[in-house]
């Protein structure tokens, strides 16, 4: 579909952020996405996107683990300093959503940055579930679903986002 | 005054990908509200409707948050720095009660 939003990443990748998100159930974990994006291509054939690495951070909602996460802009400026030493940008950010499905909430929406991808991983229970990825609108008024291709070395798997 | 007011990686498609421009300005507020002339779509992802700088946008004055100086009254000078750094938060159930229903 023209327009439709995507993200790639390797099977590796997805698996940390899977783990990071049951090793910090039941209180949410997050992370950054360090990447590459096309936009920042001078004549991209078409739009992509792929994320290379993961930069895990310290949630810092100490009064509010299980259900909110906050990354300060002190945590963020480190990020951005990890993706420019690997030649890489901050794409998108991860967290979990403990007991709770991969879904943006309405707080995500309002706290939400554009163009940023936002991977959400369900954790059950304590045992990593769905894994979803979300880009807020230019309006600011909702999400768009993005699909996650996950690649597995040589061949690719599709594997939608949502 | 002419400073640089650093565009952070998610608002640079938004200012003509570029990562940085020159403004003409005597505070900090009257750099970003410059910026958001020069680049209008930026403005609805730094201000509210009501015209205050959004909670998750932070602002630095060189390596300095405008919080703890004059806010966006803060005044500048030639070769100043003024850089746009997010914040990120987010979160699943709107409360724990949800989150175990």
């Amino acid at each position: 579909m023209p327009g439709e939003f995507q993200l790639t990443l390797s099977q590796a990748l997805a698996q940390r952020i899977r783990d990071h998100g049951a090793e910090a159930f039941p209180h949410e974990c997050c992370g950054a996405l360090l990447g590459r994006d096309s936009a920042f291509d001078s004549q991209p054939a078409e739009p992509w996107r792929e994320v290379v690495e993961l930069f895990r951070m310290v949630n810092r909602r100490d009064d509010s683990p299980r259900n909110r996460f906050a990354v300060t802009a002190e945590d963020v400026l480190q990020a951005e300093k990890a993706a420019r030493q690997l030649s890489l940008d901050v794409v998108g950010w991860y967290h979990s959503h403990p007991d709770h499905p991969a879904r943006p909430s309405q707080f995500d929406r309002e706290h939400a940055w554009p163009w940023y991808s936002y991977i959400i991983v369900s954790v059950m229970g304590g045992a990593p579930r769905e894994m979803t990825s979300w880009r807020l609108n230019d309006d600011r008024q909702d999400y768009a679903p993005e699909r996650i291709e996950i690649q597995n070395g040589a061949g690719l798997d599709f594997k939608a986002g949502e | 005054m002419a400073v640089k007011v650093i565009i952070p990686t998610p608002l640079r498609v938004y200012a003509a990908k570029n990562d940085s421009a020159d403004i003409s300005a005597q505070t900090v507020g009257e750099a970003l509200g410059k910026l958001t002339v020069q680049f209008g779509d930026l403005r609805r992802h730094l201000f509210t409707d009501d015209g205050k700088l959004r909670s998750f946008v932070n602002v630095y004055l060189n390596d300095e948050d405008i919080r703890y100086m004059a806010k966006e009254a803060t005044p500048v000078k030639d070769g100043d720095v003024v850089s746009i750094v997010p914040s990120i938060a987010g979160g699943g159930a709107a409360s724990l009660e949800t989150a175990r229903a």
